[in-house]
């Protein structure tokens, strides 16, 4: 009893001991990870000098890693934080870097190229970012330059808008109870089919707003049981693009965890729609896509915001096709830049792997957000 | 006095009243009265007694010497319904029932149309049901006729008169082959209810494009896009370029401005550009140069 007392006592004594220690004389890379600077490292590798940038931009001391560029004299610092954080309000702008990876493509005597992956934080989930940055030997240290990256100014012009948008008034409360009331647009669901997959089973398909007016949409499933009782219910959340103009498609997927294809008698679907007050604009060309096939298959493309309007986030959902024209698989992307007028920004959608043989075909729609207005 | 003690005292009265209601005969009161009119109820006996009469929504309380007639001025029962009329006095109590009736003259109408909004060119897609009230929102109940006309800015109209059963009456009409914001009245009499029923059009026909260049881009634009009996589509309505080459593709969903959608594209020697809407095709073009 007493030599499990005093060996209890002297563990609490040591871990009292060890916290003190800790928080009066941290090490390096505690004080680095609660953003009490950054963690330094011998520049002396171009690894070595990679990982400190890497570090600097996770703590956000762009002073610091503007300062350690060999060629600092191509831009300024504020262009090199717009390079990181985007010219206009965007993902980005809130974002902080998760982590980062280094991976070595090629190094001399004097001179390296590394590949610098960063993973960012953002809002909607992560987003990965990757520059090839050479490294120059500087004496005993190796120094890097930034891939700077600058964004193309737009010409100060005026760009007319034919503006057009739609507003509501519903029945008023004090109206008779058998007034009129402005019906929900009619919306339809064009297609939809049951995929299995490893995390459950996955619904996709398409919806189109089959009238005049925009609607704000959103598609709910259940899963139904081969004895009729239902097994679940969930919605589309993010995977559909939820302004719909007049006769505007967007592609669906919902998730069901933990469900198995044999399960499932029969499904109920829901597609659900709100008068909105919309607005038509901002125009988006989706130019260059191209389906790359296996391994690393994705599609890919540039938007290029063809209003004046400037978009601060765009979500790309791509509807992918089989031969028969039936949607196999749909998958999106957040891009994380701010879209300018005229001034192209690629995006990348991966497909699953074992999806990708089944692609023939592909549609892309893109539903956008802007600050300060519908 | 509070309506619900009065209603608790009533009640008391009432349970006495049944056991005593077939001995007595000291009510006189006319089987039905019309809403909002003067009605009288005749007691007979001697002595002071108290009436009451209780019916939906309301309860009235009179004191009176028996023998004589209690008058109810006009507007002093206005809810249709089943009412009872309870005499108490200090030797007995006597019941009686009476209904009150809707006046029979039309004063309101509830008029439910729907929808607010549907396509061109469709059978039996607006329908429209009325509830007939008389000035005191008491339903009547009597057949009435009603007449329902569906007019549209260009002049036509449909009509329909329908007789209400048990105080409803309803109609089913075509939404005509233009488009506009029509007039879907209920009348009867000179007495009216109008809805409006947005006819709008149908899916686009005939969808087509041209092309220009204009440098190194492409200028496309839709003809004025209409629907298959000639209403123009609205603008806003979202049209879908696409321009494919060599295995890869470029699209852009324009919505109609001013009645006609465009876009601009890369120049692609040997791109085909189409066009469409919704579910709606439209041409084909094969960009040669």
């Amino acid at each position: 009893m007493s030599k499990g007392y005093l060996l209890a006592s002297g563990l609490g004594a040591a871990t009292v001991a060890l916290i003190a220690m800790g928080t009066m004389w941290p090490g390096p890379s505690a004080v680095a990870y609660a953003g009490g600077g950054a963690l330094a490292r011998s520049s002396s590798t171009p690894e070595g000098a990679m990982a400190n940038l890497g570090d600097e931009l996770r703590g956000q001391e762009w002073a610091k890693a503007y300062a350690s560029f060999a060629n600092k004299a191509e831009f300024t610092e504020p262009e090199f934080v717009h390079d990181l954080t985007g010219y206009y309000p965007s993902l980005l702008t809130y974002t902080t870097l998760d982590k980062f990876d280094v991976r070595p493509l090629h190094a001399s005597e004097n001179d390296a190229e590394m590949e610098l992956k960063l993973h960012w934080a953002t809002v909607v989930g992560g987003a990965v970012s990757t520059r090839d940055v050479h490294l120059i030997r500087n004496g005993d240290h190796w120094e890097p330059e930034w891939p700077i990256v600058k964004q193309a100014a737009v010409p100060p012009q005026v760009i007319p808008v034919n503006y057009l948008r739609w507003d509501v008034i519903y029945r008023g409360a004090g109206d008779d109870w058998g007034a009129q009331d402005v019906d929900a647009p009619h919306v339809r669901i064009v297609d939809m089919h049951p995929i299995e997959r490893a995390e459950g089973v996955v619904l996709v398909g398409e919806l189109l707003n089959e009238d005049v007016v925009p609607a704000f949409v959103s598609v709910k499933g259940t899963l139904i049981s081969k004895s009729q009782v239902p097994i679940a219910t969930e919605g589309s959340f993010d995977k559909i693009s939820h302004i719909l103009l007049p006769k505007q498609v967007t592609p669906f997927l919902i998730t069901f965890p933990n469900v198995t294809l044999s399960q499932v008698g029969s499904i109920r679907m829901t597609p659900q729609s709100t008068l909105v007050a919309a607005s038509a604009d901002p125009v988006i060309e989706i130019a260059d896509e191209q389906l790359h096939p296996a391994p690393d298959a994705s599609l890919t493309g540039q938007l290029i915001n063809q209003s004046g309007q400037i978009v601060n986030v765009a979500h790309v959902l791509g509807t992918f096709y089989d031969k028969s024209g039936q949607v196999v698989w749909v998958a999106d992307q957040y891009v994380d830049q701010a879209l300018a007028p005229q001034s192209p920004v690629p995006f990348s959608i991966h497909i699953p792997q074992d999806l990708a043989k089944n692609v023939s075909t592909q549609r892309t729609v893109v539903a956008t957000y802007s600050s300060g207005g519908l | 006095m509070t309506s619900r003690t009065l209603w608790l005292v009533v009640s008391a009265t009432l349970a006495a009243a049944n056991v005593a209601s077939a001995q007595s005969g000291h009510l006189t009161l006319p089987r039905t009265v019309e809403a909002a009119s003067a009605f009288s109820i005749e007691s007979s006996g001697s002595g002071n007694a108290t009436l009451f009469i209780v019916g939906p929504g309301e309860v009235l309380k009179r004191d009176l010497q028996l023998g004589e007639t209690a008058s109810f001025a006009p507007g002093s029962l206005s809810h249709a319904g089943h009412y009872l009329a309870v005499l108490r006095s200090d030797s007995f109590t006597d019941s009686d029932s009476f209904d009150v009736v809707p006046t029979g003259k039309p004063a309101n109408l509830s008029f439910l149309a729907k929808p607010s909004r549907l396509p061109v060119e469709l059978h039996n897609a607006i329908t429209g049901a009325v509830y007939v009230f008389d000035a005191f929102h008491n339903l009547i109940a009597a057949p009435t006729q009603v007449a329902f006309e569906l007019s549209n800015p260009a002049g036509t109209m449909q009509q329909r008169t329908v007789t209400t059963r048990d105080g409803a009456a309803w109609t089913a009409m075509d939404s005509t082959a233009q488009q506009g914001a029509d007039k879907f009245t209920a009348r009867i009499g000179a007495l009216s209810s109008t809805r409006i029923v947005a006819q709008v059009p149908g899916d686009p026909c005939a969808l087509k494009m041209n092309v220009h260049p204009d440098g190194g881009k492409l200028e496309l634009t839709t003809d004025p896009v209409r629907d298959c009996n000639g209403n123009a589509i609205p603008d806003g309505t979202v049209v879908t370029f696409t321009e494919r080459y060599g295995g890869t593709q470029s699209t852009v969903d324009a919505p109609l401005k001013r009645g006609v959608a465009a876009a601009t594209m890369q120049v692609h020697p040997g791109a085909t550009l189409s066009v469409a809407s919704g579910v709606v095709m439209g041409n084909q073009i094969g960009w040669a140069k």
